[in-house]
């Protein structure tokens, strides 16, 4: 190696390259930053390399950005069409033509779960977005205003609490109609509690701080202490929250789908397509297992991140 | 001679490279007092504690000699070093609060203690406990006994921790720092209590404190640790001898009632002490 | 006396979540687009009949009156009829919430026995491959769906190497022979002196709860680890190495009592996710159990059935709290 870059790039080369690579470095971990700027991303460059440092933590990443990538290109990658039926070819084994086989319709699973990374991800995506910002608001508000508006606000996260996950979402989809809208809201209702407890806790701690009440000195109005120094406080947590939770949904909405009361057959949702595929596990076991991997993956996937975020992010939670 | 250290250093694991804690200690103790002296961070106790190998699992020491009552401590098994620990040598730590455990009665760990090393039964380790309890002048060592930590003050849970760490009747009782979490009336008290029984037990003893005044008062000999050295060691009669000026900073950084001082000096630290 | 005043205090917030439960309940039911008098009646039923149950429902009255009615009829224990077993909802549930807990039992023993062990394991000898063994272990247990494994453990274990039964609570010759005293199929054949049928019911009760106290393992053992770990950083630990105490002695007797009370509200905590895993599990091994209920009630849009077998999970969830936060309030010396 070191032989190679002596005789490809000589010296002098090597040199030039070791030294911009240091004052860069040495910029990022300066002990005095110049700027607000140069502060910032020596923090994130600290933060990078903590996290890079843990094996485990990027095998999350690097597994979570294969599947976003696969979902993204699905349509490049797929081998076919996943709706396409082709009776006489139904149940093959793995193949040139199929590489994970077909299922009882003759559909190639390997496109189907592609796409049905789409339907899950998508799905995923949705309800995060619903309820991050609402646990946050919930428990922001609640922690920040206390007294009445905080008891009334937590009883009824501990109202949402009590239920289990899956059972309230369950009785939801049933009084609405199975389907992925219904699976989304009824998660989505079931999910946002815990975030409105986090916040509210980091909350608590934050708005005793005396850079708050400095703040306030200044005549800041609530809402601009709690938008511009309490929730920017509490990201840091609820990215690892969140990050851990993907799991947790993928596996919720995978059940809901696996117990018929999800997204529909044809629809190619994982658990769906294990639901339908269940009866064949003893022979031709492939067709439920593999849509079953894929969630496995993708749920350790973000279990690994958010593990490795913790870490970095929560250090004292180690 | 009891304990013997040459050349003793300790260092742990940094980003930039192993950051050294305690830099070559040499250190030998009889059956005499010895303390040592220095501000947080110098080393001193974990110089203590190395000759219990009680060091955190990340710590690499080395040593050219390490000796416990001619054990090579360095090279102990974990059976031998069972064999100092608690019945050859005591360790008293800092704040009872914290060094009790508090879902075990005061009683119980007393007792453990007196039947980790002897061939004693429940009940006589239990009249033991109680009788080790009267020793450190507990008025009513049958209550205490059956206290949990919580339930007793600072100078009460130091008693237990004193009567718990002489139950094995040991040679040598090391004491980090045994009165910096106490109030200052309790801690003269105390240190007066350890002193009374050291001598009357002929045991050696080890006296961890960043207080200079205090343990010249109690000990034979100090020594002065300062950024993981030992930079002096003095008679304790003859501090006012003291050479390094480190020694002579921490002296005159005292308050007095003798003599008027304007302002209590500060001490300035020259980056040759570190050399 | 002021550990049962603060007891007291934290109990007081009961019946307000419980209010909530019931109201959370009662709101799915009516939001329904499906008419529950139609699920009652049929499709083809005459109008005047259609009006006579809806009358004899008081599905004429306001909400707010609807949810008394509804009310006073749980406080008498009336959950309902439910439409496919036509029997009382609260009969149902007697029936089949037995075998859920006893498969939730029998899992949380599995994940008891070996995720504390891990978890201490994990800590004690942090950083070392026995710890990131344990870590992935862990992971991959909070990833896996739980039908997965349930799956994969019936195509092992059952259909490869034939070591376990298939699926159900006991096998089809010796289903109903022994006399139904408590409803959990063990105890029961114990107390008949039936053997054979006590070792049919363990042998059907392994794998399913196996595969239900995976993730509850990897939770256990978790927190084990992170508990232990704070533990072990402890002065008294290095007091109780300084007494001579051998590692054994260090760790069971010194560090470990002192996570058992927060242990103890995890498990509690643990157990009531079982009854959430169990949903799932029943359904794969067509598990007799409350579980198993709810989905098939899910499917004929039974929402009585539902709705009570909701409701009952949800109070199990809720007492279930009541019982960790009161245990951490007993057990420790140190509560104030």
């Amino acid at each position: 190696m070191r032989r190679i870059g002596y005789w490809t790039r000589g010296y002098g080369e090597r040199d030039a390259a070791s030294v911009t690579r240091t004052t860069w470095q040495a910029w990022l971990l300066t002990d005095a930053p110049a700027s607000r700027g140069q502060a910032a991303w020596g923090r994130r460059y600290r933060l990078w390399r903590d996290f890079s440092r843990n094996p485990l933590a990027m095998a999350g990443l690097i597994l979570i950005v294969l599947l976003v990538l696969a979902v993204a290109f699905a349509p490049l990658l797929a081998l076919q069409d996943p709706a396409a039926q082709n009776l006489p070819q139904r149940l093959a084994k793995p193949s040139a033509a199929h590489w994970l086989g077909t299922d009882e319709l003759g559909r190639d699973v390997f496109s189907r779960v592609l796409f049905g990374g789409r339907v899950t991800l998508g799905m995923v995506v949705a309800i995060v977005l619903l309820v991050a910002p609402f646990g946050l608001a919930v428990g922001c508000v609640a922690g920040y205003a206390g007294g009445m508006a905080d008891r009334v606000l937590m009883r009824v996260t501990d109202v949402f609490l009590a239920f289990p996950r899956l059972i309230l979402a369950l009785a939801f989809v049933a009084a609405i109609r199975p389907g992925i809208p219904s699976t989304i809201l009824a998660i989505a209702l079931t999910a946002w509690p815990p975030y409105a407890r986090l916040a509210r806790a980091e909350t608590l701690t934050i708005r005793g701080a005396d850079f708050i009440a400095a703040v306030r000195l200044t005549g800041a109005s609530a809402t601009r202490i709690v938008l511009r120094h309490i929730v920017p406080l509490c990201i840091g947590s609820l990215i690892v929250r969140v990050t851990l939770d993907m799991s947790s949904i993928i596996l919720t909405a995978a059940a809901l789908g696996f117990l018929g009361m999800g997204a529909q057959p044809p629809s190619p949702e994982w658990g769906a397509m294990i639901a339908t595929a269940r009866r064949f596990i003893l022979e031709q076991w492939w067709v439920p297992l593999v849509p079953g991997l894929a969630i496995f993956v993708a749920s350790l996937g973000f279990n690994l991140l958010g593990d490795g975020l913790r870490d970095v992010l929560d250090p004292k939670q180690r | 001679m009891l304990v013997d250290i040459r050349n003793l250093s300790i260092a742990f694991p940094s980003a930039t490279g192993p950051s050294l804690a305690v830099r070559e200690v040499s250190l030998s103790l009889g059956a005499e007092k010895l303390g040592i002296v220095g501000e947080s961070g110098s080393g001193k106790s974990l110089t203590a504690r190395s000759l219990l190998r009680l060091l955190p699992d990340n710590a690499t020491v080395t040593a050219d000699r390490l000796e416990f009552a001619g054990i090579d401590v360095l090279g102990a098994s974990e059976r031998v070093l069972r064999g100092i620990r608690g019945k050859r040598a005591g360790l008293i730590l800092q704040d009872p609060k914290f060094s009790l455990n508090p879902v075990m009665t005061a009683g119980a760990q007393i007792a453990e203690a007196f039947r980790a090393h002897r061939r004693a039964g429940r009940r006589e380790a239990k009249a033991a406990a109680i009788d080790l309890l009267a020793q450190v002048q507990i008025r009513d060592p049958a209550r205490v006994a059956g206290a949990y930590p919580h339930e007793l003050s600072g100078g009460m849970g130091q008693r237990v921790m004193i009567a718990m760490m002489l139950a094995p009747d040991p040679e040598l009782l090391i004491a980090d720092e045994p009165t910096s979490a106490l109030d200052a009336t309790v801690q003269a008290e105390i240190l007066r209590l350890m002193e009374d029984l050291v001598s009357r037990r002929g045991m050696a003893l080890m006296l961890i404190s960043h207080d200079l005044p205090l343990v010249s008062h109690f000990c034979d000999r100090v020594a002065v640790m300062y950024a993981g050295r030992i930079v002096e060691t003095l008679a304790a009669g003859e501090l006012a001898r003291a050479e390094h000026p480190y020694t002579r900073g921490l002296l005159e950084c005292l308050p007095t009632l003798t003599h008027d001082q304007a302002r209590l000096p500060v001490m300035a630290r020259d980056p040759a002490w570190l050399a | 006396m002021s550990r049962l005043r603060t007891f007291a205090a934290a109990a007081s917030s009961v019946p307000i979540t419980l209010f909530g439960l019931v109201l959370v309940t009662f709101l799915i039911g009516r939001v329904m687009p499906i008419d529950p008098i139609i699920a009652i009646v049929g499709d083809h039923a005459q109008n005047d009949v259609v009006e006579a149950a809806r009358l004899q429902l008081g599905l004429d009255r306001p909400l707010a009156v609807q949810f008394w009615l509804y009310v006073k009829l749980l406080m008498q224990g009336d959950l309902g009829r439910s439409v496919m077993t036509s029997n009382p909802v609260t009969r149902d549930i007697a029936q089949y919430f037995p075998a859920t807990i006893e498969l939730a039992t029998v899992a949380i023993l599995i994940a008891v026995a070996i995720g504390i062990p891990l978890g201490v394991l994990a800590a004690v000898r942090r950083g070392s491959w026995v710890d990131h063994g344990v870590r992935v272990f862990c992971l991959a247990g909070h990833s896996i769906p739980i039908f997965l494994l349930a799956l994969i453990g019936l195509l092992v274990f059952y259909a490869t190497l034939g070591w376990t039964p298939g699926t159900g609570r006991s096998d089809v010759g010796l289903e109903g022979m022994v006399p139904d005293v408590t409803g959990f199929l063990t105890i029961d054949a114990l107390l008949a002196r039936d053997w054979e049928s006590l070792r049919d019911a363990c042998a059907h009760l392994v794998l399913p709860a196996g595969v239900l106290a995976y993730f509850s393992m990897a939770y256990i053992a978790r927190m084990t680890r992170a508990f232990m770990l704070d533990a072990l950083s402890g002065e008294f630990v290095i007091t109780a190495r300084a007494k001579g105490l051998s590692a054994a002695r260090v760790i069971w007797r010194h560090a470990f009592p002192n996570i058992a009370v927060r242990l103890v509200t995890v498990l509690a905590l643990t157990y009531a996710g079982l009854l959430e895993g169990a949903v799932v599990t029943e359904t794969v091994f067509g598990w007799p159990g409350l579980g198993q209920y709810l989905t098939i009630s899910l499917l004929n849009a039974d929402m009585n059935a539902v709705l009570g077998a909701t409701l009952v999970i949800g109070l199990s969830y809720l007492l279930l709290n009541l019982l960790a936060d009161a245990a951490y309030r007993l057990l420790d010396p140190r509560v104030r």
